[in-house]
């Protein structure tokens, strides 16, 4: 029997999709891609709000959906947990009775007694008579997730949860989650577009775009490696470069701008077009009184476009020498103070070659 | 003054709003909530007896309702009583000319309850039943109770329609609306003045009651 859960779905209309995921139990998966990637319809199809035109579904060995058979199991049969974007609490009853509401089959002084203890699990014991809108933007998120467990859910479903209070109750509820979450061993999904957040509470996450899965991996590897140019910009990477692979002694090396980088880890043939990326803490400064003579790996020199000082640290925008598009890093201030570095300035900086990562190139004219 | 048509008119008001009712959930909320092929149209027809003359509705009420219609003498086979000229044809009429007063209302109502609402039900392993007696029904009320008192209020003072399709037949289709025209017909002002002052007192106390009623469920739910 397949623990976890199992998705497998394509539809044309009315929001493409072309997804594929498996989920653990007791993993918790990110669901992350911008607007209308179809994240949220996607886990309207796993509750069973939505049929695709064609795919699977299945969790712990039971066939949920399948277009193929036919089979559909009703949303009030897959015993999903849903925490719905802007919670969805029944505006006319008590916290209490919310939670209660979800927990049919039995005898109302069962039902109280388990809608008590799941709201002090949340941590909104005190607050049980209270009706929704006399909560809180988070206190009305915690009454959702109480109501979402109430059912011993096989699968919980999080539609951006977090997307709808401010910045400080954020944190605060983003790390109940992570202690909730450690909790429960069963498969949970996140859906969200912030990066940051899927990063600290996710195990892996999977890239969607017009519908379709680009990446699954955790946030790290996704983060680092991405499997696409395509992948890289949507997860925001900066320093995403074009090149070539060329034979240079006798091995493989990245050219571009002239350049004939070192790299830890290189596929590909001579002459393949290849887009490259390098996260700005595989950038590293020269000191201006000790400048590199070509021990160094990978230098390049430029010119310093921005340099922008964040409290502690200076980012900088280093133009490499005859290229269009700046490397983005960062420095502690102090570091930037004492190699004088300002707008205009030269400056050379080292691409650590464990750090480059390469990916199949994309259509369009190359810069060697 | 003529209490039989006043508790004639009461009673058509009563029987029409509890038939109208479950009705104008059943019409309305597809109307709210689905988008299917006709759905405009199947607006339109709701909100026809706003925009018509009472005399065409009725005239067109009186063809439907008659002898000569499939309707009518389907009718008359199963009850073996005609459906013009009778309190059954006036229910039946009062429905369809007061299907926009209870209809309207009630769709906004449903309109007004988020999709996530509906779903969250749905989710919590309600059926579509329950979340409908549970969920929408509680929070559709102030549109329920619209319903009623239009319905209530424009069945009371409809004239028109009665009147081409009931005609003027003592406790039978004579509502308190004709029985004032009748006495105004016959110069008999203070008998009209009489029952006008009636019908304005019961028609307000009905009102002021079901408004009453739903503030106390309000406050209470």
């Amino acid at each position: 029997m397949a623990e976890g859960l199992h998705v497998t779905l394509r539809q044309r209309a009315p929001i493409p999709l072309e997804a594929e995921l498996v989920c653990a139990p007791g993993e918790l998966l990110a669901l992350v891609g911008p607007s209308g990637s179809g994240k949220s319809t996607l886990l309207r199809c796993i509750a069973g709000l939505h049929a695709a035109a064609e795919g699977a579904i299945r969790c712990n060995g039971e066939t949920w959906f399948d277009a193929g058979s036919g089979a559909n199991r009703p949303v009030q049969a897959r015993r999903i947990g849903f925490v719905f974007q802007n919670y969805g609490l029944f505006p006319h009853l008590s916290a209490l009775e919310n939670v209660a509401a979800a927990l049919g089959g039995l005898t109302f002084a069962e039902r109280q007694a388990r809608a008590h203890e799941l709201l002090a699990r949340v941590h909104l014991d005190g607050l049980a008579s209270r009706r929704p809108a006399e909560l809180s933007g988070g206190q009305q998120q915690r009454v959702a997730v109480a109501r979402a467990l109430a059912r011993d859910p096989a699968v919980l479903l999080l539609d951006e949860p977090f997307s709808a209070v401010d910045q400080v109750t954020r944190r605060k509820l983003q790390q109940e989650l992570a202690r909730l979450r450690a909790e429960l061993d069963i498969p949970m999904l996140l859906v969200t577009h912030d990066l940051d957040e899927a990063r600290m509470l996710a195990d892996r996450m999977v890239i969607l775009h017009r519908g379709r899965t680009l990446q699954a991996g955790t946030p790290d590897e996704v983060m680092t490696r991405p499997a696409s140019a395509a992948i890289a910009r949507l997860v925001g990477l900066h320093n995403l470069f074009e090149g070539t692979l060329a034979e240079d002694g006798g091995g493989l090396k990245l050219a571009w701008l002239g350049h004939r980088l070192e790299v830890t880890r290189v596929e590909g043939r001579q002459g393949d077009r290849v887009n490259w990326v390098i996260p700005p803490e595989g950038v590293l400064l020269h000191r201006r009184e000790r400048p590199s003579r070509g021990e160094a790996e990978n230098p390049v020199s430029g010119v310093v476009q921005d340099c922008l000082r964040l409290g502690p640290f200076t980012q900088i925008r280093l133009l490499p020498d005859g290229g269009s598009e700046p490397i983005a890093f960062s420095v502690p201030s102090h570091v930037a103070e004492r190699n004088d570095i300002a707008p205009g300035a030269a400056a050379r900086v080292t691409l650590l070659a464990a750090s480059i990562h390469l990916m199949p190139g994309e259509v369009g004219p190359v810069l060697e | 003054m003529d209490w039989s048509a006043l508790a004639l008119s009461l009673q058509l008001a009563l029987a029409t709003t509890a038939i109208l009712l479950p009705l104008a959930v059943l019409i309305a909320r597809p109307l709210a909530w689905r988008r299917f092929p006709g759905r405009s149209f199947a607006e339109a027809l709701v909100a026809l007896p706003l925009v018509l003359p009472p005399t065409v509705l009725g005239f067109y009420l009186l063809v439907a309702l008659g002898d000569a219609s499939a309707l009518g003498q389907a009718y008359q086979a199963l009850t073996g009583r005609a459906l013009v000229f009778t309190f059954d044809g006036l229910l039946l009429a009062s429905i369809v000319f007061n299907l926009p007063f209870a209809v309207q209302p009630v769709q906004r109502a449903f309109d007004a309850i988020p999709r996530e609402v509906r779903e969250a039900a749905w989710c919590c392993g309600m059926t579509r039943w329950q979340a409908l007696w549970k969920v929408e029904l509680p929070l559709a009320w102030p549109g329920l109770l619209a319903a009623v008192v239009l319905t209530f209020a424009h069945t009371l003072g409809e004239f028109g329609v009665v009147l081409m399709v009931g005609g003027n037949i003592s406790n039978e289709t004579r509502t308190v609306a004709i029985a004032i025209y009748d006495r105004v017909q016959t110069f008999d002002d203070r008998g009209a003045a009489i029952m006008s002052a009636t019908l304005v007192a019961f028609s307000f106390a009905a009102i002021a009651a079901i408004n009453w009623l739903g503030r106390k469920v309000d406050h209470r739910g």
